[in-house]
């Protein structure tokens, strides 16, 4: 397929930046109307959570989605998908130390020493790197480094995934299928897998 | 033992200086989330609850949690494990008729249709209820102390601990379906715990019937241990010699205790216990030792190490 029209190379970015940004509106909205649960500041919080792992994912699927069919405008989105992944990582967080814990930092410390808090906080910290190079100079400059200092986005997928698990109680299977998506994901990335694949697709075309 | 006075009333400054606490959490957002929370107070259902005229607060000036939180957030892991998929997915749970079978070493062994609970005379109760992911709501609940009962059917002398069995109806509720956890679910109470006047068995709340997601027709409510003590839909209530398995025991042992006291020191191994957020309001209050009930309680347990008897 012909992935070289204006349709993927002016409406497909725009679109995507207006799909990361509509659940913004709609978290607010949502909050105006009571919509967030009985509990609205956890219903916020795992809204903004979930986001940003479905943007850490989507970011991550942009490179098979190249390799393996042949979608190069995905490469085009995959730099935004990362920012605006960190975007909802800081909302995320945002909320966590304001209106859940009223910035009262004694409590904020408190809980960020507990497991689930501390790898998403990790994660969270390890991505700060990630978004403020993805700007330029920054992919110039660094080179290289450049790519290599972006593999961390495996580790925080990883660790966003883990973080998931940790708060959930017992018998809730939601984050465990993000985390088997992740690793199958990850796999695609490994050379002897991509090559048959994009060989059979490729092929079959 | 001190008893708590159900309809005794807070202290209205009490009442008003927790409401200028939440008032101050000044944010924007945070106002627009609380106006957004408090719809509905009233409860307005068929079954007549908005003529509810029982206390507005606890002992301690917590007010009510709204009728529509405490019906559309629910822990029944029976229906979903979502709490708000839970109302709609109970809705056509059978619970007429229905009987409750009290027996093991009873003097007088009995099975009872909700009905005939009534001679044990339900009263209305405020209690706080905290669960153990760290809300908290406050609901009146309409229920009578579980020794009523069990002076009923007379337990013996070798009865030391009270085993309460759920209802198995994996035909009306989906996830019984699944193994989830192991069904019907299951709990259990020491004796001395078992005959505290706080613990009561719940067939109303907020002036009316019990609704289905909240464990119609019959459920535990013992308001200083976390929430999923409270088992719902009772079948059965056995009197035994031995500390019953309970469900979420047998699910993961090193996260659920037998006891389960609200207990703001001992953490979850997951998630700290020392705060809780009350639904309906911004911001987060510190938990109770014994979810404030220790100075009736505390007694039960002196001289246990409550981090090893979590």
């Amino acid at each position: 397929m012909n992935y070289n029209n204006s349709f993927f190379k002016r409406w497909f970015p725009l679109l995507v930046h207006i799909a990361c940004l509509l659940p913004i509106p709609i978290l607010v909205y949502d909050g105006l109307t009571g919509n967030l649960t009985a509990n609205p500041i956890r219903g916020s919080i795992l809204r903004t959570g979930k986001i940003a792992l479905e943007l850490l994912i989507l970011s991550l699927a942009c490179t098979p989605l190249n390799n393996i069919f042949g979608f190069k405008p995905a490469l085009k989105v995959r730099r935004a998908l990362g920012d605006y992944a960190f975007l909802y990582v800081c909302l995320h967080f945002a909320i966590f130390v304001s209106l859940d814990f009223g910035f009262d930092f004694q409590l904020i410390y408190n809980e960020l020493i507990l497991p689930y808090a501390l790898v998403g906080f990790i994660a969270g910290v390890l991505l700060i790197p990630l978004a403020v190079t993805s700007f330029s100079p920054w992919p110039k400059r660094l080179g290289k480094n450049w790519k290599r200092l972006h593999n961390l986005v495996y580790l925080i997928n990883l660790l966003a995934a883990f973080h998931f698990i940790l708060v959930v109680k017992q018998g809730v299977t939601e984050p465990y299928l993000w985390a088997i998506l992740i690793v199958f994901l990850l796999f695609l990335r490994l050379p002897p897998i991509r090559r048959f694949l994009s060989g059979f697709f490729t092929h079959s075309e | 033992m001190e008893n708590i006075d159900p309809s005794e009333i807070t202290p209205r400054r009490l009442y008003l200086s927790r409401r200028q606490f939440i008032g101050s959490a000044g944010l924007t957002v945070a106002s627009a989330l609380a106006l957004a929370a408090c719809k509905g107070n009233v409860p307005a259902t068929a079954t007549g609850e908005s003529t509810y005229t029982g206390p507005t607060t606890d002992e301690l000036g917590a007010s009510l949690t709204s009728y529509q939180d405490i019906t559309h957030y629910n822990n029944y892991y029976e229906f979903s494990t979502n709490k708000e998929a839970v109302a709609n997915l109970a809705a056509d749970f059978p619970i007429s008729p229905w009987s409750v079978e009290v027996s093991g070493l009873v003097s007088n062994p009995k099975t009872y249709t909700i009905e005939d609970l009534q001679k044990f005379q339900p009263e209305t109760r405020v209690y706080r209820l905290r669960c153990v992911e760290a809300w908290s709501m406050v609901i009146p609940w309409i229920g009578f102390p579980l020794h009523r009962l069990l002076d009923d059917v007379q337990p013996t002398s070798e009865a030391t601990y009270i085993e309460f069995t759920a209802i198995l109806d994996p035909k009306d509720m989906p996830l019984q379906g699944s193994n989830l956890l192991e069904w019907p679910y299951a709990e259990g109470l020491r004796m001395d715990e078992a005959m505290h006047d706080l613990t009561i068995m719940v067939t109303g709340m907020y002036g009316g019937d019990l609704p289905k997601q909240d464990g119609a027709p019959l459920r535990l409510v013992v308001p200083w241990k976390y929430g999923f003590k409270g088992i719902k839909a009772i079948v059965k209530i056995k009197a035994v010699n031995y500390k019953p398995a309970t469900t979420w025991m047998l699910a993961a042992p090193n996260e659920y205790g037998f006891y389960a006291n609200v207990n703001p020191n001992v953490d979850h191994p997951r998630w700290s216990q020392a705060t809780e957020r009350r639904i309906g309001e911004i911001g987060r209050i510190k938990t109770l030792m014994f979810n404030g009930y220790g100075d009736q309680v505390a007694s039960l347990y002196e001289g246990m190490d409550l981090t090893k008897n979590f």
